[in-house]
């Protein structure tokens, strides 16, 4: 085992940082995009049973199936990374939008109807008094988007690339096991340290959710 | 002033909630609207800050019709209280408290200076500036919510049903505080209430609406409780509405009789009436400035049927009994 990991550092070291990379960076565009049409979802409530069945839809299709098909429709090579980058854009979205739309849902509208009796226009009134008060859930669900995209990596591997999901491909093909402990123990890890870190954010944002 | 023109209400759905409503709320006086539940109280307040808009006429403050205006900035000239007060869980005291300074554009700091001089004027020590609403009582946090509203100095404001939902207790000590504030500050305020006791206690003036948005009585409280425009209004303000209306009156033309009878000290202050069992307590006294509805009180619950007045000096000067108070109504409506 310390044999492999120092004969390999630095091919575990690369496919560390990709598995980083490619399960954050979806994170991250996925909360943009989940923002604004969770708030469309609330505002206009037509929207709201529609856009979580499509999202459920687009949910529950099978990883590997939204890889290999990607480079279809995005015109995208076969092994780009990007397949795998837009794939776990699309659920992450799946999962916040929901998120972000029942957050604001929680949101008393006694005190949204306040804010606006005090003359907050809409937009400053979703990013000051609507969403800081949906922060707790929405973090909730970041948590979980999180999560699952660490693990969701992986599987990109059967297409070639896919960060500590190599390290698994690697494995089986030589018949050779510390490849895949040390795969399991370092996403393990990866998916930990991340939720703490929200955990962590959470914690110091939103102070006034421990009061009382 | 603010003024109703021939408004109406009807929700998409059928509900008409305000039925051609014509009002006007006196510049700095406080007007209630009053009435049962679901009459339209709450759609005409909020016509005048456009939360709610008209199906028809028009609404307007100091001449100027608010559709006109902008949004936004019109209602930061308003302030407005609301049940629950309606917090932002997420935000301290003092940062609820400096909202409309910080949306006018004023730094954080002049801002948070201004709320934490108006938490003190509602009563909250500098302790609570810190604290989110969700560590307060209703009371606390109702306090707050009229800091928050009068944090921008609006000459106008808006108060829905702010007292409803604390205890009789603290109720009555937030009246009498806010009828101290509103003496100070003379805006010009509508409040909505569901109590005709309220009303009649707070307002200057009192707009008694019925069922289906129609104004069944606009007076002031005096007036509503001496001539009920109709048997709506008078069964609405209720049937002890004669004694209530000796609210109005202060005892300083009540004649008295020369103090007989009563056991006094040196300095002449009363001890108590005497009795087989000794001395029977007067039960309080009343002075010149206190209501006829004092004096009425005290005369029924003295012992031997007498009320007490006393002067600057606490020394008795004078006796009532109830039998004089009824005189004394009875030459005054001749
Ligand atoms: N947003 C709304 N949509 C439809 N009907 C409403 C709405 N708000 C109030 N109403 C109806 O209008 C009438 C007056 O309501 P409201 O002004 O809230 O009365 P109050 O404040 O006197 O209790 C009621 O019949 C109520 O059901
Ligand atoms: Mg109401």
């Amino acid at each position: 085992m310390i044999q492999y990991l120092t004969n390999n550092a630095d091919t575990i070291w690369l496919a560390l940082q990709e598995h980083i990379v490619l399960a954050l960076l979806p994170v991250l565009f996925g909360f943009v995009i989940a923002v604004p049409l969770g708030y469309l979802a609330v505002r206009y409530r037509w929207l709201y049973q529609p856009l979580i069945n499509t999202f459920g839809v687009l949910y529950s299709i099978p990883s590997l199936a939204l890889f290999v098909f990607l480079p279809v429709v995005l015109g995208t090579k076969v092994l780009s990374p990007v397949n795998i980058v837009v794939a776990l854009t699309v659920y992450t979205v799946a999962l916040l939008a929901r998120t972000v739309a029942d957050g604001l849902r929680s949101v008393d509208p006694v005190v949204v109807q306040a804010a606006t009796a005090m003359g907050y226009r809409p937009l400053r009134r979703l990013t000051g008094v609507e969403l800081p008060i949906a922060l707790p859930v929405v973090l909730a669900g970041l948590r979980v988007a999180t999560v699952s995209n660490i693990s969701l990596v992986s599987v990109g591997a059967l297409i070639g690339i896919g960060g500590l999901g190599q390290l698994f491909t690697r494995g089986f093909q030589l018949f050779y096991v510390e490849p895949i402990l040390v795969g399991i123990i370092l996403s393990v890890l990866l998916a930990g340290l991340a939720d703490l870190a929200i955990v962590l954010v959470q914690r110091a944002v939103t102070p006034w959710t421990r009061a009382a | 002033m603010i003024t109703f023109e021939d408004v109406v209400k009807v929700y998409p759905g059928g509900a008409t909630a305000v039925d051609h409503l014509s009002l006007e709320l006196p510049t700095g006086k406080m007007t209630v609207l009053v009435g049962p539940s679901g009459c339209g109280k709450t759609t005409s307040l909020r016509m005048i800050n456009r939360m709610v808009t008209p199906t028809s006429g028009r609404v307007l403050i100091d001449g100027r019709d608010v559709a006109g205006q902008d949004e936004a900035l019109l209602r930061r000239g308003i302030g407005y209280v609301i049940q629950h007060a309606g917090l932002f869980p997420h935000r301290t005291v003092l940062d609820n408290v400096a909202t409309v300074p910080l949306l006018l554009g004023e730094t954080r700091r002049t801002a948070r200076a201004k709320a934490l001089e108006l938490l003190e004027r509602v009563g909250l020590s500098a302790g609570f500036a810190k604290r989110y609403p969700a560590q307060l009582s209703g009371g606390q946090q109702q306090r707050v919510g009229v800091a928050r509203a009068l944090a921008a100095d609006p000459p106008i404001m808006l108060m829905d049903e702010p007292f409803s939902a604390v205890d009789p207790v603290v109720r009555a000590q937030l009246h009498a505080e806010f009828l101290r504030l509103q003496q100070d500050l003379g805006k010009t305020i509508a409040m909505v209430t569901h109590d005709i006791d309220e009303a009649i206690k707070l307002g200057d003036h009192v707009a008694v609406f019925r069922a289906g948005g129609h104004l069944a009585q606009f007076a002031t409280p005096r007036d509503l409780l001496a001539h009920p425009a109709d048997d709506f209004v008078a069964d609405f303000v209720g049937r002890d509405r004669g004694l209530r209306s000796l609210s109005f009156d202060t005892a300083s033309d009540l004649p008295v009789k020369p103090v007989d009878g009563l056991e006094l000290d040196e300095a002449g202050r009363p001890l108590g009436w005497p009795g087989p069992d000794g001395l029977r307590e007067t039960g309080g006294v009343f002075t010149k400035e206190d209501s006829l509805r004092v004096v009425t009180d005290l005369a029924i619950r003295s012992p031997v049927g007498i009320a007490v007045r006393v002067g600057p000096d606490g020394a008795a000067d004078g006796l009532v009994s109830h039998h004089d108070i009824a005189d004394y109504l009875a030459s005054r409506r001749s």
